[in-house]
């Protein structure tokens, strides 16, 4: 079989990226590929993501979503993501399990907002924002997989660069994706 | 009576007495294990160290090896199930290993790598259970336990401080401090006591000595927990 022409035919898949209640922590790791950065551009086409100007998510292959769930704004990004990608996959351990943002999971949400708007030292005119254009926090902050079906998962904090390219090539290629020891890590 | 058994295809030989996963063990055979330690008695609350014996699922810490009993532990059956007691572990506790002072030393942890964990899966239940710092040495973040009770059975059988105790029932059981307030503080526990050194995840952990070996360098960091258990008797 000719495997250098059918790598010429095959059309590049298309890949959505997003931060929800991330870091960018996951995506700087992305970018910790280097120079594989050349072969994945070669490899694949970018829609919506912090990385390209576009607004909304379009129809596309992959979608890599970094962060948790925390505001109403995330649910429904999430959710374009969701309807948009064939393979949806959370990326790092925000993704995954909420990750350290989640450890205001067991504080009170409006004693959060009044501790940092209102009763914190210097403030000059202490109130919580309450523009409608501002997203509402959820109560919780939630892994992905509680809002969305999920695909695929990279765990890590954030997965390392060899991770990701080890998932992403696995992923074009129409491997499944695996990651054993010592790729494989949550912190 | 001694005897031999076949685990995995390969012949263990066993003297009376042992469990399954004593002579595997002394075979040259890791059994993944949480709550099973080489210095006690066996718990069977983790689960972890399930084979299949004659087409049922038995805690081979707990079950006498028996002549020509044929065990099955690293397949892909019982490493699925495996999983799913870890996916189950990690979701009734909080735990955040990027900010855990036991990643890379946690036996929680590496066993996940192991088994090629990528997800806990199921929901989380986010328990609230508040730290106790009042130990001067010592803190406990009790939202990391897995019940495996060798800081109770340490406490008490090796210490003889009765220290620790698991409380109350069902998914509300969590773990205890035997004291009148409750407080670490408030009762004979030391950091030099055996119980101070054998959580197996990060709920009881030393003061002032977190974050000290460089990523790379901890106990899990070279080399996965099938090697590492059988060097040394954890």
């Amino acid at each position: 079989m000719d495997t250098a022409a059918s790598e010429v035919s095959r059309p590049k898949l298309r890949v959505a990226t997003t931060s929800l209640a991330g870091c960018f922590g996951c995506h700087m790791s992305l970018l910790d590929i280097d120079e594989h950065l050349f072969e994945l551009a070669q490899l694949v086409d970018f829609d919506r993501s912090p990385i390209t100007d576009i607004k909304h998510c379009g129809p596309c292959d992959v979608g890599l979503i970094e962060g948790g769930v925390c505001n109403a704004e995330n649910v429904h990004v999430l959710r374009e993501f969701r309807r948009n990608c064939k393979i949806l996959v959370a990326v790092g351990a925000c993704a995954v399990n909420g990750g350290l943002p989640a450890q205001r999971n067991h504080l009170d949400l409006g004693a959060c907002l009044q501790q940092v708007y209102q009763f914190r030292d210097g403030v000059a005119q202490p109130q919580i924002p309450n523009d409608p254009e501002l997203p509402l926090l959820l109560d919780k902050v939630h892994p992905i997989h509680e809002v969305v079906r999920i695909d695929y998962f990279v765990p890590g904090c954030p997965p390392s660069g060899e991770a990701l390219w080890k998932f992403l090539t696995d992923l074009i290629a129409g491997r499944t994706p695996r990651l054993s020891h010592p790729l494989l890590h949550y912190d | 009576m001694s005897g031999t058994f076949l685990f995995d295809g390969q012949p263990v030989p066993f003297e009376d007495g042992q469990t399954i996963l004593q002579a595997a063990r002394a075979a040259g055979h890791y059994v993944p294990h949480l709550c099973w330690h080489p210095d006690f008695p066996a718990h069977g609350s983790c689960k972890l160290c399930i084979v299949k014996v004659a087409g049922r699922h038995v805690s081979s810490c707990a079950m006498p090896a028996k002549d020509g009993m044929e065990v099955e532990s690293n397949t892909p059956e019982i490493n699925g199930e495996r999983r799913a007691l870890l996916q189950m572990l990690f979701v009734e506790g909080n735990h955040f290993c990027p900010s855990c002072e036991k990643s890379g030393n946690c036996q929680l942890q590496a066993l996940a790598y192991e088994l090629e964990m990528l997800t806990p899966r199921f929901n989380h239940f986010f328990p609230d259970r508040p730290v106790d710092a009042s130990h001067p040495d010592v803190l406990l973040d009790f939202n990391r336990c897995i019940f495996c009770e060798l800081c109770v059975r340490a406490s008490r059988d090796v210490d003889g401080k009765n220290v620790f105790a698991l409380t109350e029932r069902g998914i509300h059981k969590h773990l205890a401090v035997n004291a009148e307030s409750g407080r670490l503080a408030d009762t004979d526990f030391s950091a030099g006591d055996r119980a101070a050194s054998i959580c197996p995840v990060g709920v009881i952990l030393t003061k002032r000595v977190g974050f000290a070996s460089p990523i790379g360098a901890r106990k899990y960091d070279a080399q996965p927990i099938r090697v590492v258990a059988m060097q040394e008797d954890e």
